[in-house]
């Protein structure tokens, strides 16, 4: 990479911190999950990965893979399609990118989330064509490889049928074979396991401390070194 | 020292009784430098030595009075000091064969005294007081392993009073005595150390074992020699090899033929055990030259050397185990295998291994057998053995007793014996590894914890009867299936589909166990996913309401898995894993498994969750929730004494004590349980009393929870034997509230501990006056009828506590009390009895109760309790009969009317029990002020009997003795009897007494004996003048009329005999 470009991406980097920083102060939504430093701090991130992206485009922001790579390695999330989805929710505006506003209401959620944000969030990622319900066929999606097939069975679905099956018995409570967002939310009210019933979507306890040990941390020494 | 005493100190194991110290190497140091530290103890540090114990040390002492100087009030086989406390007990005093003793100058001075016996006393002294400093400084300062505040709860004290400077002096031992405890520690860390090279010793116990293995038919070895060059002498100092090899360490070298590969020339050295180049090469100096790497031990070379060699030792170990212990001493390989397991735990760290290894090694055909026998803790736990270690884990208890009696024959130091009889018996030496090295908790063998009450032993059958299957059965094998090969999602769709199911129904538990459900959900809990954990023990939380679960799921390592969550970062994990801990371990090896495991620790610390400021209120909601889950667990561990103990330890008091003075019902109820459960060691009550914890259970016993009621009722039950926490309970008028609790008839267990506080509050009167106000006597006499025994063992003794005070014993009669009581005494309870003949006995001293007694037959009754076969009642029926005798209209002849009751009573003077016989000689007293039966109970022997109790100490039996004497001298010749049976100047010596009470009857025990001349003598002869003339000043005036007469009449007869002599 050229020094031309490079004080190119530091400027941009600037002025996009700057804008957003502006945004931020004024967001009361900013102010509740993350102060002022913090962040700062996220943006600062933002834009180290967004310099590390190979082909970059400017203004849109973080784009798919580079993406996934921060759930997989930062995350500890593993399923592709877990992954594809967790994107989609993140990328408020359908544009294959995650511009710096979407990192971080996405991160608000993601790692300060109250447990009603939660739900709204992995319902979204659950619906998977938007229509506001949990269809069987989704759920049988989700679920079809979270059962290690035996060979000898006759029918290697059949297992996952009665677990979209037992799922509906236990969530679906107006009866419809389908879950609306009502039905999901109270099954996670009354018992919070199922806040992830049918894949990991959000970080565990150990990886948002790292993450954020990381990333306010770092950023912390760099401001002061 | 109480932490190098518990940990460097190797004391056997608790299986043979009385826990001693161990004969080793270790123990000989640690006690030297205790003599030393004693010895030097009163020139050093002057002003501490003067420091009176809390308790005296006591302990069996091998001193009798001759070695005592002058210094000392000798008075027959009993010595005292002439100094003595504020109180003035003297601070030592010796009554053969025990001594006690006060402060750290008599204690250097006894040692001066015990001359060559020092390490016997000092070894006595702490096997007696395992604790030291408890009894120097008071309960508070009990050894706390971890984090311990004594230190600075005495800088508080210190503060608090200033100006008193007992409070430094108590400081300034303390803080020398940790010093102590730190020298102990790092002495005996060095002589662990120069233990584990191998020694000349070792080296010729292996050989001497591996030549028995070479015989029979299946032998692992063809011949085992020692080579020429060592073969013919052996060394003073046990090596064999030429003293030039002996500088480099060279111990002896072999020639070992194995079965299946070439002779072996392997040379021994303090480093370890090698091959040699062999003497084929003649050249001698080259001999001992390194062919092979270096083994810690003869075995462990052969091994590797020859298969066949390795092969049959394994199966060695199982014949060899066969043989019954015969000629070999087991004792001194207990021993051996103990100090290892115990050196473990003073390195638990890094040494660990080689440590180990290098200690038990020398046992060479039990290293064969150790990949079987190692227990890894969590086979152990288990209670997984195989059947032959069950047998053989019996033989080692068994030979626990054996053990005892032979280290007490053997000399104290035979320490060189101790090492040459070293044979090993590989049965029983790995029998005892198993009882001693499974975790750190070594010692704690499975014998000893026999004792603890286990209330949940139901019998494991129950409900096998499942005829038909329901529907539940089969989708609860699905869901199992669904968790056996599900991912995470999976299986926390399958958990909560689970809880679905009625999980409190036995169908459900047993299905769960049946299908091999619990086996996952354990399993579960050895991952790393949260959710996977949180959704099993939320079932297993439920099931192990089942006693056949709890168990089910002990056998399967649940308990260790749980204690291992107990530190997670996760709130509601931690919450889960107490609870489930709280429902499994309601069964004794559960509550082992868990301190074995390390859960009581980390129970208490879950505890200390609730911070002190008020932070967010959800946080602190469930920081309270965690510590409320702990305090159930640590409720149900409570059950077991050693867990007490270890739950003390873990400094958890403080902490309990804090969580007292939260206001949430379902906190303190686990909380207060806990306390009330452990309220039965003392070291508790100590605690409940000064870390003022009564307040708080006062309080309680005014909320709305009988449950929590019951549990305040029943700690204050507990603690109240002590006076201080008495009137602490009044102080925060805690008495209103009991008598108000008595109204709850319905609940039994309530009633039971309310009436047991009542009772026990009762021993003072300051709070009898109170329960009269409060009109709790006749509360207590209507619930004489139709109440369960523990009820009414307390309402007995509440009443008899009570009608010690003579307004009671009205109202007691007035409000119908005497002829229930009366009922009662036929009566078979032991503990009823003991209570119901005290209260009997109180109500007598009221003479129209007295009319009820008798006109109920109730004397009688009394008087054939004295059959009892046990001693409480024999003695608490007689201290009873006394005040009838007293208080009966023709008591005399109401007495004589028990056909063979005289006889009866006089044979209770050869009771052993002191108790017994005080109180027989307070009714004999009482009898024969009867002549008539003063005349029978002499034709009895009553005389003769009397006077061999003379020489007792009890001063409680030398009151009534002397009283019981005083009043069978009016009878005949009886005064000249006791006399010529030596009664007489023994009883003189009771006037040194310090009870006044004995002075009082002594003296008129004494005037009635000095009717006769011969006496007379024999009393001047032991000097009873002086002390008779200073009681004449007493203000008793009994007591200086009856010294009067006594001293009137001895010099009637010396001058009677000036009389004759000088006419």
């Amino acid at each position: 990479m050229s020094a031309m470009s490079k004080k190119l991406i530091q400027n941009l980097a600037e002025t996009l911190s700057k804008h957003v920083k502006h945004f931020c102060v004024k967001s009361v939504f900013c102010g509740v999950r993350f102060n002022k430093t913090e962040a700062e701090c996220l943006i600062r991130l933002y834009n180290t990965l967004l310099g590390d992206q190979a082909e970059r485009k400017v203004g849109t922001g973080l784009d798919r893979s580079t993406f996934r790579n921060i759930l997989h390695n930062t995350f500890g999330l593993t399923d592709d399609m877990m992954m594809d989805r967790v994107f989609r929710s993140f990328d408020k505006d359908n544009d294959s990118y995650i511009g710096v506003k979407e990192w971080l209401e996405g991160l608000a959620v993601f790692l300060r989330g109250t447990l009603e944000e939660k739900i709204k969030y992995c319902f979204d990622v659950y619906d998977l064509n938007g229509d506001g319900y949990i269809s069987r066929e989704e759920m049988f999606h989700m679920l079809k490889d979270s059962l290690i097939r035996q060979p000898t069975e006759e029918d290697p679905d059949e297992g996952v049928k009665d677990l979209v099956e037992i799922t509906l018995k236990k969530m679906d409570y107006d009866h419809d074979n389908r879950l609306s967002y009502a039905d999901f939310e109270k099954a996670v009210r009354d018992e919070n396991l199922l806040l992830e019933a049918f894949g990991t979507c959000l970080p565990d306890a150990k990886s948002i401390q790292a993450f954020e040990q990381h990333a306010f941390q770092d950023t912390l020494e760099h401001r002061f070194t | 020292m109480g932490v190098a005493l518990a940990r460097a100190a190797q004391w056997t194991s608790a299986s043979s009784g009385a826990c001693r110290l161990e004969l080793t190497r270790v123990n000989e140091a640690l006690l030297r430098d205790v003599v030393r530290f004693v010895e030097q103890f009163s020139a050093r540090h002057p002003r501490e030595a003067k420091l009176v114990f809390k308790e005296p040390l006591r302990w069996k002492t091998s001193l009798r009075a001759s070695d005592f100087t002058t210094e000392y009030d000798i008075s027959g086989s009993c010595v005292q000091s002439r100094d003595s406390d504020g109180d003035g007990r003297p601070l030592l005093q010796l009554t053969p064969p025990h001594v006690s003793v006060c402060c750290f100058d008599q204690l250097t001075r006894l040692l001066q005294l015990a001359n060559d016996r020092k390490l016997k006393e000092v070894r006595a002294c702490l096997e007696a007081n395992r604790d030291p400093v408890v009894q120097m400084l008071g309960p508070t300062f009990a050894m706390v392993e971890g984090e311990d505040s004594s230190t600075l709860r005495l800088l508080d004290r210190l503060k608090e009073d200033s100006q008193s400077g007992e409070v430094e002096v108590e400081v300034r031992l303390l803080l020398i005595l940790q010093q102590l405890d730190t020298q102990l520690l790092s002495s005996s860390l060095q002589q662990l150390a120069q233990e584990v090279s191998l020694s000349p010793a070792a080296v010729r116990r292996d050989v001497e074992l591996l030549k028995r293995l070479c015989a029979g038919p299946e032998k692992a070895l063809k011949s085992v020699d020692y080579t020429s060059d060592s073969a013919g002498y052996e060394f003073s100092n046990g090596c064999r090899s030429p003293p030039s090899s002996q500088v480099h360490g060279e111990i002896a070298s072999l020639l070992i033929e194995p079965c299946d590969s070439e002779p072996l020339f392997i040379t021994c050295s303090t480093a370890g055990v090698f091959l040699n180049a062999g003497v084929q090469q003649e050249a001698e100096e080259k001999a001992c030259d390194r062919r092979s790497d270096v083994h810690k031990d003869l075995v462990s070379l052969l091994k590797t050397k020859s298969r066949h060699f390795a092969k049959s030792i394994n199966k060695q170990d199982f014949v060899v185990q066969e043989e019954p212990p015969t000629t070999l001493e087991p004792h001194v390989e207990a021993v051996d295998v103990e100090a290892a397991s115990q050196t473990l735990r003073l390195h638990e760290h890094q040494e660990k291994n080689a440590l180990k290894k290098a200690r038990q090694q020398p046992a060479p055909n039990k290293s064969g057998s150790e990949k079987k026998l190692e227990p890894s803790l969590k086979w152990k736990n288990l209670g997984l053995q195989s059947p032959h270690e069950v047998a053989e884990e019996k033989k080692a208890r068994k030979s626990g007793g054996e053990r005892a009696t032979e280290s007490q024959r053997k000399s104290p130091r035979s320490e060189s014996k101790v090492k040459a009889s070293r044979s090993p018996l590989p049965g029983r030496l790995s029998s005892s590894k198993i009882k001693t090295s499974g975790g750190g908790t070594g010692t704690e063998d499975f014998s000893a914890s026999s004792s603890e009450s286990d209330g949940d032993e139901e019998s494991e059958r129950r409900g096998e009867s499942h005829t038909d299957l329901p529907s539940d059965y089969w989708q609860i094998q699905k869901l199992v299936k669904y968790l056996k090969v599900g991912n995470q999602t999976a299986t926390v769709i399958a958990l909560c589909s689970m809880r679905d199911f009625n999980l409190a129904q036995e169908a459900c538990q047993l299905a769960i166990r049946d299908v091999g459900g619990l086996e996952v959900l354990i399993n579960l809990l050895d991952t790393d996913q949260i959710k996977c954990k949180i959704g099993s023990l939320k079932i297993l939380k439920e099931i192990s309401q089942s006693s056949q679960i709890r168990r089910a799921i002990a056998d399967l390592g649940g308990l260790q898995t749980m204690v291992l969550i107990l530190d997670s970062p996760d709130k509601e994990l931690k919450c889960l894993a107490a609870e489930t801990i709280a429902n499994v371990a309601r069964f004794k090896r559960a509550r082992r498994t868990v301190r074995q495991s390390g859960g009581i620790k980390r129970l208490v610390e879950l505890l200390a969750c609730v911070p002190g400021d008020r932070s967010v209120t959800s946080d602190r909601e469930r920081d309270v929730e965690v510590a409320r889950c702990g305090a159930l667990a640590l409720w149900s561990c409570s059950k077991s004494s050693r867990n007490k103990e270890a739950i003390r330890k873990a400094g958890a008091i403080p902490l309990l004590a804090r969580l007292l003075k939260v206001p949430q019902t379902n906190m303190l109820i686990p909380v207060v349980g806990t306390l009330q459960e452990c309220a039965s060691q003392r070291s508790y009550r100590v605690a409940i009393q000064t870390e003022g914890m009564i307040k708080d259970l006062v309080k309680n016993l005014n909320c709305d929870n009988q449950e929590l009621q019951m549990h305040c009722a029943s700690a204050i039950f507990k603690c109240a034997e002590d006076k201080q926490t008495r009137d602490l309970v009044r102080k925060y008028d805690g008495l209103r509230p009991l008598v108000v609790l008595l109204t709850q008839a319905s609940n039994k267990q309530l009633l039971s501990a309310t009436t047991g506080a009542i009772w026990k509050c009762s021993i003072s009167m300051e709070n009898v006056a109170k329960f009269e106000e409060y009109k709790a006597l006749e509360m207590l006499v209507g619930l004489l009828t139709d109440q369960p025994e523990e009820v009414l063992v307390n309402v007995v003794g509440a009443l008899g506590e009570c009608a010690q005070r003579p307004g009671n014993r009205a109202t007691i009669r007035k409000s119908g009390g005497i002829p229930p009581l009366v009922g009662l005494l036929t009566g078979t309870n032991r503990a009823l009895l003991v209570n119901v003949t005290r209260a009997v006995g109180a109500c007598a001293a009221d003479p129209e109760s007295m009319t009820i007694i008798d006109r109920l037959d109730g004397v009688r009754l009394l008087w054939s309790l004295l059959k009892n076969p046990n001693p409480d009642v024999q003695a608490s029926a007689a201290w009873a009969i006394c005040p009838c005798i007293e208080n009966a209209k023709d008591a005399g002849e109401m007495v004589r009317s028990f056909v063979g009751g005289l006889e009866l009573i006089v044979r209770l003077l050869k009771s052993e029990n002191k108790e017994v016989l005080a109180s027989v000689c307070a009714a004999i007293a009482n009898i024969a002020k009867d002549e008539e039966n003063l005349a029978v109970i002499t034709d009895h022997g009553v005389v003769p009997m009397l006077a061999v109790l003379t020489n007792t100490t009890d001063d409680q039996l030398r009151r009534y003795l002397a009283e019981a004497v005083a009043h069978c001298c009016t009878w005949g010749s009886n005064c000249v009897a006791f006399g010529e049976a030596g009664a007489v100047a023994p009883l003189v010596l009771y006037l040194h007494s310090k009870d006044p009470a004995v002075h009082r009857a002594t003296a008129q025990a004494l005037f009635q004996l000095s009717r006769h001349p011969n006496n007379c003598i024999t009393m001047h002869q032991s000097g009873v003048v002086k002390p008779l003339i200073d009681m004449m000043g007493s203000s008793d005036k009994i007591l200086q009329e009856a010294a009067a007469g006594c001293v009137g009449n001895i010099r009637r007869l010396a001058l009677a005999n000036d009389k004759a002599r000088y006419g």
